[in-house]
């Protein structure tokens, strides 16, 4: 077995690229880090999330209300999108870069305290992914009857800031979800060969698969977007219950 | 357009060595392996450096240009307008004198991994979209830049605990081939060290082929040993179709699912 090298003076350099090394994995610990702070403050200070027609995506569904529960409602449901996000493939690569430095960036020395901890690979929870990936499936069903209960005002149908948002919210989470890596390996990717039992025609896991793989190569995009997309839905709803500001009808 | 570049190139070798600056003149279009040419054929006949064809194809000429992973034939130097260049070995492996490193455990590995085992004799018939998946790892070049970039064996010297991201391309290359019927799966999990690796996409980063290492090999490969070796639902229902197999006497036929 080979050595790794450990050569000589001067090394190694810090790589350079467009932007430096250090630029993702900052905005990552100041957006998910930030996220993470919104969070708290939501689901520990807070324990309705409805205003009118309006249901933030941190208290939906109500299962704290199923159950009789009245105090921190939020945390019934959030822990599905948690430990979806938190065991996807890609904002594994996101906290393990900012937040463990397994490594900081490409090329980049990781720091002398990771070395005294010995790097035993990714925690096998993650391998549970795909429950969770069912798990988010069923919030996102709830979402988007939260969406059509949206468009629906006392007097009828109408579109109000709030209803887009949670639209847009909506279709993100969509994106997301069924962009994933897991979803991608249950409905065909685990096949070797799609052909051999449809006599050489494509099937339609062949083409359910091939559809996800390509939404599968933005699943960042869609990670990154659906987070921000439920930090402005929620925000937006907490606002409007807390009088700060009122919904705009468009009409 | 500065009329020069200043190139700085590692020569020693695994036990010591130091960093030497020369000049090169700038030529329109030029590449670092050209410099690196220029070099030796100027100001040091004895530079050692690894190359063969110039064109990105062979996979030669990898090393670490301003500390990221590249092939130096395909790598512009007026990208680096303005700054010193820095030219060094690949810093996973071994060095065997200046630039060129020695790259031979990859070869070991790969003596590890079991061939491409058809399940019936050749030609075979296949349909194009369904090799369309395995043709993308064909892309590989094996310059092992990807190999070099990877944290677990560049940092924590893990070669014993995984085969690293271009080996997971080789053995997704024949765990996916529709004729293929070995089963890799265990040595996946196990000699392979798959679970060593955290996604953290620097191997799709640096790879000059363009392979999405992660997305397309690795993670699938994960996804599989994950039906395998961590899925309960899967492992029941595993469990109770091999009990029926048994029931009705029928032979057990080792299969990849």
């Amino acid at each position: 077995m080979a050595q790794a090298s450990q050569p000589g003076v001067g090394r190694p350099i810090k790589p350079s690229g467009k932007l430096p090394y250090w630029v993702e994995p900052v905005f990552t610990i100041v957006a998910f880090g930030g996220f993470v702070i919104y969070s708290l403050w939501e689901v520990f200070f807070h324990n309705t999330g409805t205003y009118h027609n309006y249901v933030s995506p941190f208290f939906s569904p109500g299962v704290a209300g199923w159950f009789g529960f009245h105090v921190l409602s939020a945390l019934y449901v959030v822990w599905v999108p948690f430990l979806f996000r938190f065991s996807c493939y890609y904002y594994r690569r996101e906290y393990y870069r900012a937040f463990s430095f397994h490594p900081f960036g490409c090329a980049v020395a990781e720091p002398k305290a990771n070395r005294s901890r010995p790097y035993k690979g990714e925690w096998k929870i993650n391998n549970l992914h795909r429950y969770a990936w069912f798990l988010a499936v069923i919030v996102l069903i709830f979402l988007w009857k939260d969406v059509v209960q949206a468009f629906i005002f006392p007097n009828g149908f109408g579109v109000g800031v709030g209803s887009l948002i949670l639209l847009v919210n909506a279709i993100l989470l969509t994106g997301y979800t069924f962009s994933c890596h897991a979803f991608r390996n249950m409905i065909g990717g685990r096949k070797d060969c799609f052909s051999c039992t449809a006599h050489g025609k494509k099937t339609t896991s062949y083409k359910l698969w091939h559809r996800i793989s390509e939404a599968n190569v933005y699943h960042g995009a869609w990670a990154w977007a659906s987070l921000f997309s439920v930090w402005i839905a929620d925000l937006y709803i907490r606002l409007l219950i807390m009088g700060v500001i009122h919904d705009v009808r468009l009409f | 357009m500065s009329d020069q570049y200043v190139l700085s190139i590692f020569r020693g070798d695994q036990n010591e060595g130091e960093e030497k600056t020369y000049q090169v003149p700038a030529i329109p279009g030029m590449v670092v392996l050209d410099a690196v040419h220029y070099v030796q054929a100027h100001d040091a006949p004895d530079l050692g450096v690894r190359w063969n064809c110039k064109a990105a194809h062979c996979g030669s000429c990898s090393a670490e240009i301003n500390g990221m992973p590249k092939l130096m034939c395909k790598t512009r130097l007026d990208d680096y307008q303005g700054q010193v260049v820095h030219i060094q070995p690949m810093r996973t492996f071994p060095i065997v004198k200046d630039l060129v490193a020695d790259v031979s455990w990859n070869y070991e590995v790969a003596k590890k991994i079991e061939a491409f085992a058809p399940v019936n004799a050749a030609p075979f018939r296949m349909q194009q979209w369904d090799v369309d998946r395995v043709q993308e790892f064909h892309h590989c070049i094996e310059c092992f830049l990807c190999q070099d970039v990877c944290h677990v064996l560049r940092e924590h010297d893990a070669q014993d605990q995984y085969f690293g991201p271009r080996f997971m391309v080789k053995m997704a290359e024949f765990e996916m081939h529709p004729v293929d019927g070995a089963d890799r799966v265990p040595q996946l999990k196990n000699e392979g060290g798959i679970g060593m690796c955290n996604v953290t996409k620097c191997c799709t980063e640096v790879c000059p082929q363009h392979i999405h290492i992660t997305d397309n090999a690795i993670i699938p490969l994960k996804e599989r040993v994950a039906d395998r070796y961590y899925d309960p639902i899967r492992k029941f229902f595993r469990r109770l179709n091999k009990n029926k197999k048994e029931e009705s006497s029928s032979s057990t036929v080792p299969s990849k699912v």
